[in-house]
């Protein structure tokens, strides 16, 4: 089985994030970029499955600052293959992100096609999850999202999914390959890789480039201003004794008639 | 000095001791058991020191090595300090066994997961930002210069560390430190957002590439500047530059907060003019204490301030009990709940507040948090608070 898994770089809001001079787009001096977390849970889950069957874990990335590091970790934890894609600007949206990986990876030897290809659903920049299905319909793919638990039936051909609803209702698929899944978690934490083992992977694995074929960019929604939102307003602390708060508390209460 | 020789080597492996006659001297045990039954976690663990050297001899690695429960050694020096052989388990045997174990587990236990992730991507455990790490000097009431910015060497170079520099009642220990040093007239300067973990804890909890990837980072940096001495406020640090850091051919004289006041506590002695009127227990850490047989220096200063008296717990100098925060332990708590384990820093309170202390002092910044939140669970936190040494040092100078 042949499992391919796409990663990309998100801003790390450990830091705090500035709108640029321009009013419209994030600062990029002090930003830094961290792997987007549920493309770490694809990961896993590809791993995982690797664990169980006979397949190989592929993993593609657009190029980013210290995407070379996620790579190589990915090597040590057990991918099979590396690739970093060259020539995706960073600030190009996720459709044209999608549509430039979609065009990328037919292009590269012996990775499509893959019977299953896993995705994160979403990401801090991407919140509404549209990278993984656009680029579902540019392979022609069938796509599901929200995913959190994914097992091969015996034949290889098939796979059964679980896949989660509002009101804690889990729903099970059962979906034919090739398919694209958008990753919401899996059903452990993406494993720990201790360093010296991503050193040995630094030393002895090699990271492929493929450029991204150049083309017109396709239309995408135009930002036209980006604000840090405004606090309307402000929690009250209430003070004084167990006794004070609590007297104080029932009268906010009792004003605002909610007792 | 030829047992010396091996166990110093770095890159050294478990196979590599083993492979070695001389590294097999670390194994010449004579199964006494005392390691055992010193062992904080001795009653709770399989693999204690005496069993896992019997397994590691015998042939049986890989069970030896299998599982997590070596991650219950929170390298507290209590197995090194009480051999009567003198082996050096603590510091050489169990990082190099908790390396092949980590290498093995499934599955790190998240809390320990983020702790080591976070110190690799930002410098700290907690995961903060490392733009943020001198924040604490803006609310410092003396100057802390940033040796960046001085433009020249300096005395003393203040490693201010991670729980120090980012827990908000670590940054009460900084700005304590602060005080003091400036009263001592010291010439000292930190490295603000260029500091780093110095990654002791990493090492022994058996993340060795981390602590080497911190290690060049940091030597790197010391490299950038002109210093005489390091001084910090964090006994790991401390062990980490004095032991471990040399094998690279770092060179320069370290100190601790704690000696290097007591070491100066003449000419600070004149400012102690402050009467605090604390009942002081002081807790030796495992690492000042036991592994460095600092006892008497914390002392001392806490002796010299105005209206404190001291009163010792049952366990104290080299037989002191540990806080359960190293080696790892820090980031193990839920870890550890999940297994039953008794929780060592609440061990610890119980005996600090038999004694009627209104104080508990320590000098290790990881014993603030765990003692406040174990006297919190025992219903003591109103009638006992615990503060690093340099916090009453600098309470009782004049302003």
């Amino acid at each position: 089985m042949k499992i391919l898994v796409l990663m990309k770089m998100v801003p790390d809001i450990v830091e705090e994030l500035e709108v640029a001079a321009d009013g419209r787009s994030l600062d990029r001096e002090f930003l830094r970029l961290i792997v987007n977390e549920r493309d770490e849970y694809a990961l896993e889950q590809a791993l995982l499955l690797k664990d169980r069957l006979q397949a190989t874990v592929t993993v593609v990335a657009p190029e980013a600052p210290e995407i070379d590091d996620v790579l190589y970790t990915a090597l040590a934890k057990g991918a099979d293959r590396v690739i970093r894609v060259s020539g995706i600007d960073p600030a190009a949206g996720t459709r044209a992100t999608a549509l430039a990986l979609a065009a990328t990876l037919p292009r590269i030897a012996g990775v499509l096609p893959a019977d299953l290809v896993l995705g994160g659903c979403q990401a801090i920049d991407d919140l509404d999850g549209f990278m993984s299905p656009l680029l579902a319909q540019a392979l022609g793919l069938p796509y599901l999202g929200l995913v959190s638990r994914v097992t091969v039936e015996p034949g290889g051909t098939s796979v059964l999914i679980s896949k989660e609803y509002a009101g804690g209702v889990m729903g099970r698929f059962q979906v034919a390959l090739p398919a694209l899944l958008g990753i919401q978690g899996c059903e452990k934490p993406p494993r720990y890789v201790p360093i010296s083992k991503v050193r040995a992977a630094t030393a002895a694995g090699t990271i492929e480039q493929v450029a991204a074929p150049t083309g017109p960019t396709p239309a995408a929604l135009e930002v036209s201003a980006m604000a840090k939102p405004e606090a309307a307003g402000h929690a009250e602390m209430l003070e004084g004794s167990a006794r004070d708060v609590a007297n104080k508390l029932v009268e906010i209460l009792a004003a605002r008639g909610l007792l | 000095m030829a047992q010396a020789t091996v166990l110093e080597t770095r890159d050294l492996t478990l196979d590599g001791l083993l492979a070695d006659p001389l590294g097999r001297q670390l194994l010449s045990c004579i199964q006494c058991g005392t390691c055992a039954g010193t062992c904080p976690y001795g009653d709770v663990m399989r693999h204690t020191p005496r069993r896992l050297i019997g397994m590691l001899r015998e042939g049986f690695i890989e069970e030896a090595l299998a599982g997590d429960d070596l991650l219950s050694c929170v390298t507290c020096y209590d197995c090194w300090a009480k051999c009567p052989r003198g082996l050096r388990l603590t510091d050489v045997l169990m990082p190099l066994v908790k390396e092949q174990v980590l290498l093995r587990l499934p599955q790190v236990p998240s809390e320990l997961q983020s702790a080591l992730s976070n110190t690799l991507r930002y410098g700290n455990p907690m995961g903060e930002s490392p733009r943020k790490r001198a924040a604490w000097v803006e609310s410092s009431a003396v100057p802390v210069p940033l040796l960046r910015d001085l433009g020249r060497p300096v005395d003393v170079l203040w490693i201010v560390e991670c729980y120090t520099a980012y827990y908000p009642r670590g940054q009460d220990n900084a700005r304590a430190t602060a005080r003091v040093l400036h009263a001592l007239g010291v010439d000292f300067a930190i490295l603000g957002n260029e500091e780093k973990c110095a990654g002791e804890c990493a090492r022994l909890a058996g993340e060795t590439g981390l602590f080497d990837t911190l290690r060049d980072q940091n030597l790197a940096t010391f490299a950038k500047y002109e210093f005489s001495r390091l001084l910090t406020s964090d006994p790991h640090a401390f062990d980490a530059f004095s032991y471990i850091y040399p094998m690279l051919g770092f060179r320069h004289p370290v100190d601790h907060t704690t000696p290097f006041v007591a070491a100066r506590l003449d000419d600070l002695k004149p400012r102690l003019t402050r009467e605090l009127g604390y009942r002081v227990t002081y807790h030796d850490s495992c690492v000042l204490g036991r592994h460095n047989h600092m006892h008497d220096e914390p002392r001392r200063i806490l002796e010299a301030l105005p209206g404190v008296s001291l009163v010792e717990m049952d366990h104290n100098r080299d037989n002191t009990i540990c806080c359960g925060g190293g080696g790892g332990g820090m980031w193990l708590d839920t870890f550890y709940k999940a297994k039953g384990h008794p929780r060592l820093s609440d061990r610890r309170v119980e005996e600090a507040a038999a004694t009627g202390a209104d104080v508990l002092a320590v000098s290790c910044p990881y014993e603030v948090p765990r003692f406040e939140d174990s006297l919190k669970v025992l219903g003591c936190d109103d009638r006992m608070v615990v503060r690093d040494v340099m916090e009453l040092a600098a309470e009782a100078l004049a302003d």
